[in-house]
């Protein structure tokens, strides 16, 4: 075979493996994408003002922890062809899938809370008013999800991924030292003392880059696409360059609001919104770019999160819960999500709540109530009856085992540093 | 009267969901179920403690 041959059919054998790859790319690349939500640009844009560079190597850290924890769910999905939900009940009886259902649903609300605290701050910058905000927001989530195919609006939300990139050129705009970033950030160091308010911010980042809500959406997902086990080894490599992009998205963020001066009341920047204002009479696109990330990054994470719950209602329930229905043919699917959205927007109306203290505390809630979500789906990963061949091999239980307890132990250093402010001293 | 038609329509249905699952596919023993229990409790005490921590920086108590 001459070269130009083995060439050509080399070529044709990596468009025939891109083409496959970009049936099954979604789930994997819009879960993790979508991490960076409202709550996780407010959380990492705090972590800049306050810590500079200094937390850069901990988020690093974590795109292999979230890639581990989200690989689970592919495989649990593709196999068992269940949502977690479902998949709970089923394995673990009504009592455990009631509290596990009910912990989603409350968390799940919370955070969309958040996403349209993010959404209407990021619009207030070019003076939308939020009620405005609140009821656009609504009417384009029913316009999206009533379209009537799964697949119209996993490309929708990739195309919202794509959007969340606008923090890296806006990262190049603020001129950053990258000597200043490779040595305060990319190699591990305590030199920030170590207190409850840094635990709190650990608590945070952990907890937007792996939440509950993530682990029920990427297996419905998968399932609501049909994934079969044959498409799992795809499946990863979507997970995993999703892992990717969010890492990298955060990071930019840090360094955009590590470079971000002072409010003229001589406080440091408490959320993206106000990192987007400050930015704003420094260099208006940087700010401009901030603050479509800030809204880019909160819509994202309402349609996927409004759907986990969905989707777990659905399942458990027995309810028709595919986006692939009408409304006809699934009236209490679309009824939870539309309630889910309206009752989370109106609490953003309520005069005087501490938005930016509510956004990141729910964070720290997520990760505080992760373990046991981790639990659960450790132990299905575990049952050969139910996963076979796929089932977690001795690495991959001390790996999300570690996590746990390492989760667990942070919970508890924060909660002592609470009651015992003292002992941080 | 049509209040308590549905709730008792909505309570039949949980029932039905508990009745279908209410034998778990997988069998725990006794000890992961208490160490499964003690966990979320555990873990919704510690949630209620941010709950109090938010409440202390939220009225500027902290």
């Amino acid at each position: 075979m001459n070269l130009f041959a083995r060439f050509f059919y080399k070529y044709r054998r990596f468009a025939k493996a891109l083409r496959l790859y970009l049936i099954i790319a979604g789930p994997g690349i819009i879960v993790m994408v979508a991490d960076n939500d409202a709550g996780g640009i407010t959380t990492y844009s705090v972590t800049g003002a306050k810590y500079g560079y200094g937390l850069i190597w901990f988020l690093v850290l974590l795109g292999p922890v979230a890639y581990f924890v989200q690989e689970m769910t592919v495989r649990l999905g593709a196999v068992t062809k269940r949502g977690h939900a479902e998949a709970i009940f089923d394995a673990f009886g009504s009592f455990w899938g009631w509290f596990s259902l009910l912990d989603l649903s409350l968390l799940n609300w919370l955070t969309l809370v958040t996403e349209f605290i993010g959404m209407t701050a990021a619009l207030s910058i070019f003076g939308v008013p939020t009620y405005l905000t609140v009821t656009i927001v609504a009417i384009v989530m029913a316009v999206i999800v009533l379209q009537g195919r799964y697949w119209t609006w996993e490309k929708l939300a990739i195309l919202f991924c794509s959007l969340n990139l606008v923090y890296i050129p806006a990262a190049f705009l603020v001129h950053p030292s990258v000597g200043d970033i490779v040595s305060k950030g990319v190699v591990p160091n305590l030199s920030l003392g170590f207190n409850g308010e840094l635990v709190f911010i650990l608590m945070a980042i952990i907890g937007t880059t792996i939440a509950p809500w993530m682990i029920f959406f990427q297996q419905s997902a998968v399932v609501d696409k049909g994934m079969r086990e044959k498409d799992i080894s795809l499946g990863k490599f979507d997970t995993l360059l999703g892992a990717v992009f969010t890492v990298l998205v955060a990071v930019f963020v840090i360094i955009v609001t590590a470079t971000v001066p002072l409010t003229p009341s001589n406080e440091p920047i408490a959320s993206a919104a106000e990192a987007a204002n400050a930015l704003m009479h420094i260099d208006s696109y940087v700010g401009t770019l901030l603050a479509i990330g800030l809204f880019d990054a909160g819509f994202l994470g309402a349609i996927c999160i409004s759907l986990a719950s969905s989707w777990a209602f659905g399942e458990v329930f027995g309810w028709a819960h595919s986006l692939n229905n009408k409304v006809k043919e699934a009236p209490w699917f679309y009824i939870s999500y539309f309630m889910i959205v309206v009752t989370a927007g109106l609490v953003v109306l309520i005069p005087g709540a501490p938005l930016v203290w509510i956004t990141l505390f729910v964070q720290v809630i997520a990760v505080t109530l992760l373990p046991a979500a981790l639990v659960f789906l450790i132990l299905l990963l575990n049952n050969e009856e139910l996963m076979g061949k796929y089932r977690n091999n001795a690495l991959q239980n001390i790996v999300s085992y570690s996590i746990v307890i390492a989760i667990i132990a942070l919970s508890t250093t924060y909660s002592i540093s609470v009651l015992f402010p003292g002992l941080f001293r | 009267m049509r209040v308590f038609e549905v709730i008792r329509s909505r309570t039949a249905v949980i029932t039905e969901i508990n009745r279908k699952y209410a034998t778990p596919r997988i069998k725990m023993t006794r000890g992961v179920k208490i160490a499964l229990l003690f966990l979320r409790l555990y873990l919704i005490f510690l949630v209620l403690v941010l709950g109090y921590a938010f409440v202390l920086k939220a009225t500027g108590r902290s």
